[in-house]
């Protein structure tokens, strides 16, 4: 690709990008949200036309006009959402759109030697006949990658793929990379996760502001380096010193053999004031599920949940607001936001009545509080009318914690507070959660991140099968020791 | 947030923001009165057209008011389903409740040995109580096992119309009383018009005007109309958010049975009459003249005002057919072509002024 620009109305998203990627590499671009890595990799996709530059691929200059062309030029996509048919099963998803047929009836048993065919050269089994929706999300990549394959695909475009994966399907993705390499398939890699880089990229190129700012081998890019050169500035330390929590901080939540039948499996333990509390474990083992149910959002089924020396008796997300549990879900597009309305509706959602006089809602009260939390949280929008839908995943991120932050919680759950999130938001989520601890608040972080676990969390807790697995103080966390109690090996 | 920032700037930025909201809000407004302004030219134009066409007789206060009249039925049918709508969700029952809503009231009437003003109010109120009744029948379901509304309120359609059939004996029920009279046939604001040569406001145009712009109010200046917007945009966030999502569904239900009864009311008065006859098939007529408005079928968006041009659009288009002596066949295919024609159009305007 060489000098590739694309403007949406207002912004120039890409400002003549260049790069290539040659036969068995894997070349991976890294930027913050917002830089053009999306955009650029919708051009390749076909989802986008660029608006100049050139393509080419095997030396001859190609146009993508759209996602056929793209397939018929050997590329595959895996986005990070996938794009499987949830009640086809593998082999249905694998041959989607180009069903090998015998008139005009499907030819089942075609259909499946040929996904097994790929399957087995990759030498990977999967469940065939399971709908998609009951695949894990390793296996559902492991579809994809085999749907890209099948196509004859000789450059795959990955979007994040190890985010939502545990460290050993991390490894077995890895694996599978250096293999198709070996067969001369070229990757475009697009993650977030830096120190995942070296294990896996060839070259690295940065993104930033739209352009390719870059280009270096992996092993002449330290990581600091390249931090500096995607937010443009020095950054400090990568987690801030987290403050003593006091001997004498009151217990803000105490949680009592707390069960659900999502996966909690009687859990205790207890915040105080200024403390953050990690949870860490594999994806499955529960973490999810146990915030959940402290948040009123999965139904508990046993147990006690106190906040403040209080019992907090109804089960739903309301009792739980009001109880002054505050909820940053996992999943902001699903779950976080109304991506249709706009920055100052998403802000005062979830404490409405207080900027509403009777049932009449104030829009003053309502501009004034969203634009106070758009200039201390720093988001980039135009203003509070803008839609969320338009902001960058950083700045929608934000949006969420604007919308706890306007209450009085004091019980704060992260749930994986920095997933899709660039470096410099990241940096701004961790200050803001010092500031909380600042204010009294208690905090329970999920992350499947283990730097952040333990880099941000004053005790961790290890969960596995819906149990409190293993506790660490912070000082005895090595990495190593909390992957084996996760993985429940010893150490 | 930012460590740099002295925390006086914080002030600053949030000054200039108010500033921007304000301007963004004013840009909204603005663009809402060009909008507006688009539609009016484009109405008047419209008139002008169809004046020339009909000879003059459309332009006149008498079938003005008329077109109005007309209306009154569907508009108040289509305020209630553009709630449901929003979240994502329809009501097919409507049409059934006028019919049933009309018996139940006729013949509450008929046997309360009340009179004038009294009657109307208590019929009325026991005619919206069904209604309301029957959209907490939709909902159940639809709240408690996740059912699609669609089937619901079909069900609740075949109920309805069997019930009013069943209690009615297939015959319209006549009014002894005639209370309902002036609501049906009468004008008000007489005095104050007939200077103007027109014969007053139809005292039914009046209670829909009273319908549109309290529900347009509730939707856009209210936390209920907030959290109906919320739960259509997405269920699972406005639930997290605390939002009571089950008895926000169950109240657009209510509203939208509640709405039909009131329909059923005013043709009753109408007719002076509660017949299991009408109202079949105005389910459709009221879920028209919401898309019409612009009220997306995915939830999430709409607004009560546009549902009310949306009636208005479909009226005038019926009454300029029959000036010009079209035959009703006809009038179907030009009405679904309009329909198709308007919501295209809508989707195009969409895409010219996203962002």
């Amino acid at each position: 690709m060489a000098a590739i620009t694309k403007s949406f109305p207002g912004v120039r998203a890409l400002d003549g990008v260049s790069f290539e990627v040659v036969a068995g590499e894997v070349h991976a671009l890294v930027g913050e949200n917002g830089a053009g890595k999306s955009t650029l990799m919708k051009i390749l996709a076909g989802a986008y036309t660029a608006d100049g530059g050139t393509i080419e691929i095997d030396g001859k200059p190609v146009t993508i006009d759209g996602p056929k062309a793209a397939e018929r030029l050997g590329i595959g996509m895996i986005y990070q959402e996938f794009n499987l048919v949830p009640d086809l099963g593998v082999i249905e998803n694998i041959v989607l759109g180009i069903e090998p047929t015998r008139g005009v009836f499907l030819d089942t048993k075609a259909a499946a030697s040929r996904a097994t065919a790929v399957l087995a050269e990759l030498g990977i089994t999967l469940p065939l006949d399971r709908p998609a929706r009951r695949l894990s999300v390793a296996e559902q990549q492991l579809t994809e990658i085999a749907k890209a394959l099948v196509r004859h695909a000789r450059l795959i475009v990955m979007d994040e793929p190890t985010a939502a994966l545990t460290d050993r399907e991390t490894d077995a993705l890895f694996a599978l990379i250096a293999k198709l390499k070996a067969q001369g398939v070229a990757f475009v890699y697009i993650s977030h996760r830096l120190e995942e880089l070296p294990r896996i990229a060839d070259r690295i190129t940065v993104i930033r502001d739209g352009r390719a700012i870059e280009t270096r081998a992996t092993s002449a890019l330290p990581q600091n380096e390249m931090i500096q050169l995607m937010v443009g500035r020095a950054l400090e330390a990568h987690f801030p010193d987290l403050p003593q929590v006091a001997t004498d901080a009151p217990v803000r939540l105490a949680v009592r053999d707390l069960r659900a039948a999502s996966n909690v499996n009687g859990v205790s333990f207890e915040v105080r004031a200024g403390e953050i509390v990690g949870l860490a474990g594999l994806v499955g083992a529960g973490r999810t599920e146990i915030v959940r149910a402290i948040a009123g959002a999965d139904v508990a089924t046993g147990g006690e949940i106190v906040v403040d020396g209080k019992p907090v008796v109804a089960r739903n997300p309301h009792a739980a607001i009001e109880a002054g549990i505050a909820f940053i879900t996992e999943d902001r597009k699903a779950q976080g936001l109304v991506l249709g309305m706009t920055v100052r509706e998403n802000t005062t959602l979830a404490h409405l009545a207080a900027y509403s006089r009777g049932p009449f809602i104030s829009r003053a009260e309502e501009v004034g509080i969203t634009n106070r939390e758009i200039a201390e949280l720093r988001i980039r929008t135009p203003s509070s009318e803008q839609a969320v839908k338009n902001l960058s995943g950083g700045n929608q991120q934000k949006v969420v914690l604007a919308k706890w932050l306007t209450g009085d919680a004091r019980v704060f759950l992260f749930d994986e507070p920095t997933r899709g999130v660039d470096v410099g938001a990241k940096a701004e989520i961790y200050t803001l959660m010092l500031q909380l601890l600042a204010r009294g608040a208690g905090i329970v972080m999920v992350s499947s991140e283990l730097p952040e676990v333990l880099g941000m969390s004053h005790r961790i807790l290890v969960v596995r099968g819906g149990k409190i697995a293993a506790e660490f103080a912070r000082a005895d966390a090595t990495p190593e020791a909390v992957i084996a109690a996760a993985a429940g090996v010893a150490a | 947030m930012n460590p740099e920032t002295p925390p006086e700037s914080v002030h600053e930025v949030k000054a200039a923001l108010d500033a921007r909201s304000g301007d963004a809000q004013a840009k909204q407004r603005r663009q809402t009165v060009l909008r507006t302004g688009i539609a009016v030219v484009a109405f008047v134009v419209l008139i002008v057209i169809v004046n020339a066409l009909t000879q003059g007789d459309f332009f006149t206060a008498g079938n003005l008011t008329n077109v109005l009249r007309q209306i009154t039925y569907n508009a108040i049918l289509a305020v209630g389903q553009t709630f449901v709508i929003i979240t994502a969700g329809i009501d097919l029952s409507v049409g059934s409740l006028i019919q049933l809503t009309g018996v139940v009231m006729a013949q509450f009437a008929n046997a309360s040995g009340l009179g004038g003003p009294l009657l109307v109010i208590v019929t009325t109120l026991v005619g919206i109580a069904v209604g309301c009744c029957a959209g907490l029948v939709n909902a159940l379901p639809v709240i408690r096992f996740n059912l699609p509304p669609f089937i619901t309120t079909l069900a609740m359609m075949l109920m309805a119309r069997g019930l009013a059939f069943k209690l009615s004996h297939g015959q319209p029920v006549p009014l002894k009383s005639s209370a309902f009279d002036a609501l049906g046939t009468q004008y008000a604001l007489h005095d104050l018009l007939a200077p103007l040569g027109m014969p007053g406001i139809p005292w039914a145009v009046l209670v829909m005007l009273v319908v549109v712009i309290t529900f347009a109010i509730v939707l856009t200046r209210t936390r209920f109309g907030r959290y109906v917007l919320a739960l259509g945009g997405n269920e699972e966030a406005a639930r997290l958010a605390g939002i009571n999502v089950r008895l926000v569904k169950m109240f657009v239900y209510v509203i939208s049975g509640g709405c039909a009864a009131l329909a059923g009311m005013l043709l009753m008065a109408r007719f002076s009459s509660g017949s299991p006859q009408t109202g079949v098939g105005s389910e459709l007529q009221s879920i028209a003249a919401v898309v019409v408005g612009g009220t997306s079928l995915m939830g999430g968006r709409g607004s009560v005002v546009a549902t009310f041009f949306g009636a208005l659009l479909i009226g005038v288009l019926n009454n300029v057919m029959n000036l010009l002596n079209i035959e009703s066949y006809t009038q179907d295919i030009v009405l679904g072509a309009v329909i198709l024609l308007a919501v295209i159009a809508e989707e195009l305007r969409k895409r010219v002024f996203a962002r």
